[in-house]
């Protein structure tokens, strides 16, 4: 017998802000399927117009909470491109050192806080506090371990105050280096741990065809420099990024859509070890391997996989910075502003950031865009969600579809703040 | 004292998330957190219950939108006390320079291709300009002792106690050397509450005011001084209209400094 599905999740939770779901199915048809981003409105793009450029940084970094460093560093190194600001080198490994203390503090709180509770059959990462505390644990040291990487460069975690256009405000002492040192290398064990973890983890088989796109490493993973490489075989600059990406706006979602030549495509960790997983030192790619994981792969259920991979290799790389002596030298070199056009793109903890930006001859921002990782993958979560929902099946109860749909997309980790907020979910079976 | 948890919901309205962060990132205090705490409805962490009655609402977030509204009031209504955290709620934070645009309909125009898809509200205020507000934490974003100690006395049955005192007294006591003096640098440390830790001076740099206006500040001064380190009038305005852009301190200053732009540029 055939039922009619009328599906309406109000509130996706344990997603970074706010969305929703509505899916309508007529037997074993999918009618209609729309991931609604109803994060409100803050008009970025144009409150950034009329600034000076050194007030870039701090403002851009309220459009997330999680992932403020990218927004700002990708600000900063568009800008440095246009005034050709030659950086010594321990100023961009210092950068390197706090991208990887946000991806950590990001993936951790991402694995434990907003993934965890569907393996284990909760609706919160709180209520497991008394059952599984060693996880939680677990969790929260790799994300200390981030945290305090974050406030070694940037003074705190949540909106940094330490980076700027040509350098840092200033480099960090030798106590709070050799803290940071410790955590690090104490938390190297919880993320083997945690990757053996993932490893055992029940994750379904949803395998399908799509579009990934990822910065390119030459000889490293890549994080904050290089050309864009997507697996339909281009490779471009952040300058070409807007002659194949394009955006266009839906009347559900506050959050624009963006495709690239016309193709919904995948942003972050799966993309990006997709694209680059060659260049991950052997060592790790070994106890990877030794796990039973296999990458590249084209089951978005193994993200929470590339993100603890990503986690490890984060904690190997910092822990190689850190074992030298505390850099010291200029915190930040003079520069000449310029009139002109810069565009660039990072890695956030989430996928690719693009920015551009145009600015007057005193520096003052003329026009700016900025495509953060969430609004680059929702066209993706939907076509997902509507090739796995079918494969699931649409005969499993309404409660069942729910928790299905919602595992589906916290795969994306989506961060509804700069894009969205809860899932509400609605469906319709007719 | 309650001898009991103290129920707790944390609403989100328009704003980066950022706040609720204070109570993820804790770490292992997060456990001892939850010994008093007991959390009803926080989404980001997976716990939906809107509609539950609880001891205290915190509110992050402006309010930009009509269902905004709508959930502000159904958390007050739902709330023993209400403490709106963050700049966002307390003042409108960054989203709300969209209040000071002369022409607000083509701010949405300039992101969005179909702004008649966007619904939001004329301008972007703080909690407090709609409901009753208990008690007010401060900062962009808040820290988690702020959240903590704030917590921790209202289970204790004590009204927290508020700390407006200017930032330039923590900075002092921490021993920073002075910027705006040294650098003539156009630090806000004089006129902005304290909370961070002074954590821009001590990195050298001149605060942005993250956490809005101090007790008595006096800006008016403070922004005289300004111009004699050599900044122009549209300069002042960009330093005031960042963060808590509506706070009236911060407000007049802008008023004050955009009059004196456009009159010298007559």
């Amino acid at each position: 017998m055939s039922r009619e599905i009328k599906l309406n999740v109000p509130f996706i939770t344990r997603v970074e802000g706010e969305g929703a779901l509505q899916l309508s199915a007529k037997g074993d048809e999918i009618e209609s399927l729309q991931l609604q981003i109803f994060e409100p409105p803050r008009l970025f793009e144009r409150f950034l117009q009329g600034k000076p450029h050194t007030d870039v940084a701090d403002l851009s970094a309220r459009i997330c909470g999680i992932c403020p460093m990218a927004y700002q560093l990708t600000s900063i190194l568009a800008m440095e491109s246009l005034f050709e600001i030659e950086l010594p080198d321990h100023i961009v490994d210092l950068r390197l050192l706090m991208n990887l203390g946000e991806w950590l503090q990001s993936h951790a709180l991402h694995i434990h806080f907003l993934a965890m509770p569907d393996f284990y059959g909760y609706d919160s990462a709180v209520q497991m506090a008394a059952k599984h505390g060693d996880l939680l644990t677990r969790g929260m040291q790799i994300q200390e371990a981030g945290n305090t990487l974050m406030r070694l460069l940037g003074g705190r975690s949540v909106h940094p105050i330490g980076l700027q256009v040509g350098g840092f405000a200033a480099l960090p002492d030798k106590g709070a280096w050799q803290h940071a040192r410790q955590l690090v290398n104490d938390a190297i064990p919880a993320a083997i741990q945690l990757l053996q973890w993932t490893a055992e983890l029940p994750i379904p088989d949803h395998s399908q065809d799509f579009t990934y796109v990822s910065l390119l490493g030459e000889d490293s993973y890549p994080i904050n420099g290089g050309n864009i490489a997507c697996s339909n075989g281009l490779t471009i600059t952040a300058q070409q990024y807007p002659q194949h990406f394009k955006e266009h706006h839906v009347s559900h979602s506050t959050a624009l859509y963006s495709l690239v030549d016309g193709q919904d495509y995948l942003v972050g960790p799966l993309a990006r070890v997709n694209n680059n997983y060659r260049t991950i030192p052997e060592h790790i790619r070994h106890l990877a391997e030794q796990c039973g994981l296999e990458f590249p792969n084209m089951n978005m259920f193994t993200s929470i996989q590339a993100r603890a991979l990503e986690c490890l290799w984060a904690l190997f790389e910092a822990q190689q910075m850190l074992q030298y002596d505390v850099p010291k030298g200029q915190a930040h070199v003079p520069y000449k502003v310029r009139e002109g056009e810069c565009s660039f793109c990072t890695e956030a903890p989430r996928g690719l950031i693009f920015h551009h930006y145009e600015l007057e001859q005193d520096g003052t921002v003329a026009k700016c865009t900025i495509i953060p990782p969430t609004s680059q993958n929702q066209a993706r979560i939907e076509q997902d969600l509507k090739q796995s929902v079918k494969q699931y099946g649409l005969h499993h109860s309404d409660n069942e579809l729910k928790l299905f749909c919602e595992q589906v997309i916290r795969n994306y980790d989506p961060c509804i703040s700069c894009s969205t907020h809860f899932l509400d979910f609605t469906i319709t079976r007719q | 004292m309650l001898q009991r948890p103290l129920k707790v919901a944390i609403h989100k309205l328009t704003s980066c998330s950022g706040c609720q962060l204070a109570f993820i990132n804790q770490g292992p205090k997060l456990l001892k957190l939850l010994e008093f705490v007991e959390f009803t409805h926080f989404i980001e962490a997976g716990l939906f219950a809107p509609d539950q009655e609880v001891d205290v609402a915190l509110i992050e977030g402006s309010v930009s939108t009509h269902d905004d509204l709508k959930r502000l009031v159904n958390a007050r209504q739902r709330a023993k006390l209400l403490v709106s955290i963050g700049a966002c709620a307390t003042s409108g934070g960054v989203q709300a320079l969209r209040n000071m645009a002369d022409d607000k309909e083509n701010w949405k125009r300039a992101v969005y291709a179909h702004p008649e898809f966007i619904e939001e509200l004329q301008d972007c205020t703080a909690v407090a300009t709609h409901v009753k507000v208990d008690f007010e934490l401060w900062g962009c974003p808040v820290t988690q002792q702020q959240v903590t100690e704030c917590l921790r006395q209202l289970h204790a049955g004590v009204k927290p106690k508020d700390n407006a005192e200017k930032l330039c007294m923590e900075c002092k006591r921490q021993g920073n050397v002075c910027v705006l003096i040294t650098q003539q640098a156009p630090c806000l440390g004089p006129v902005v509450r304290t909370g961070c830790g002074a954590l821009c001076p001590s990195f050298g740099k001149a605060c942005y005011g993250c956490f809005g206006p101090s007790e008595q500040p006096n800006c008016e001064s403070l922004t005289n001084r300004m111009t004699g380190f050599g900044l122009m009038p549209n300069d002042i305005v960009h330093r005031f209209a960042a963060i808590h852009s509506q706070s009236p301190p911060y407000q007049q200053q802008i008023a004050r400094w955009r009059l004196q732009d456009l009159e010298g540029s007559d």
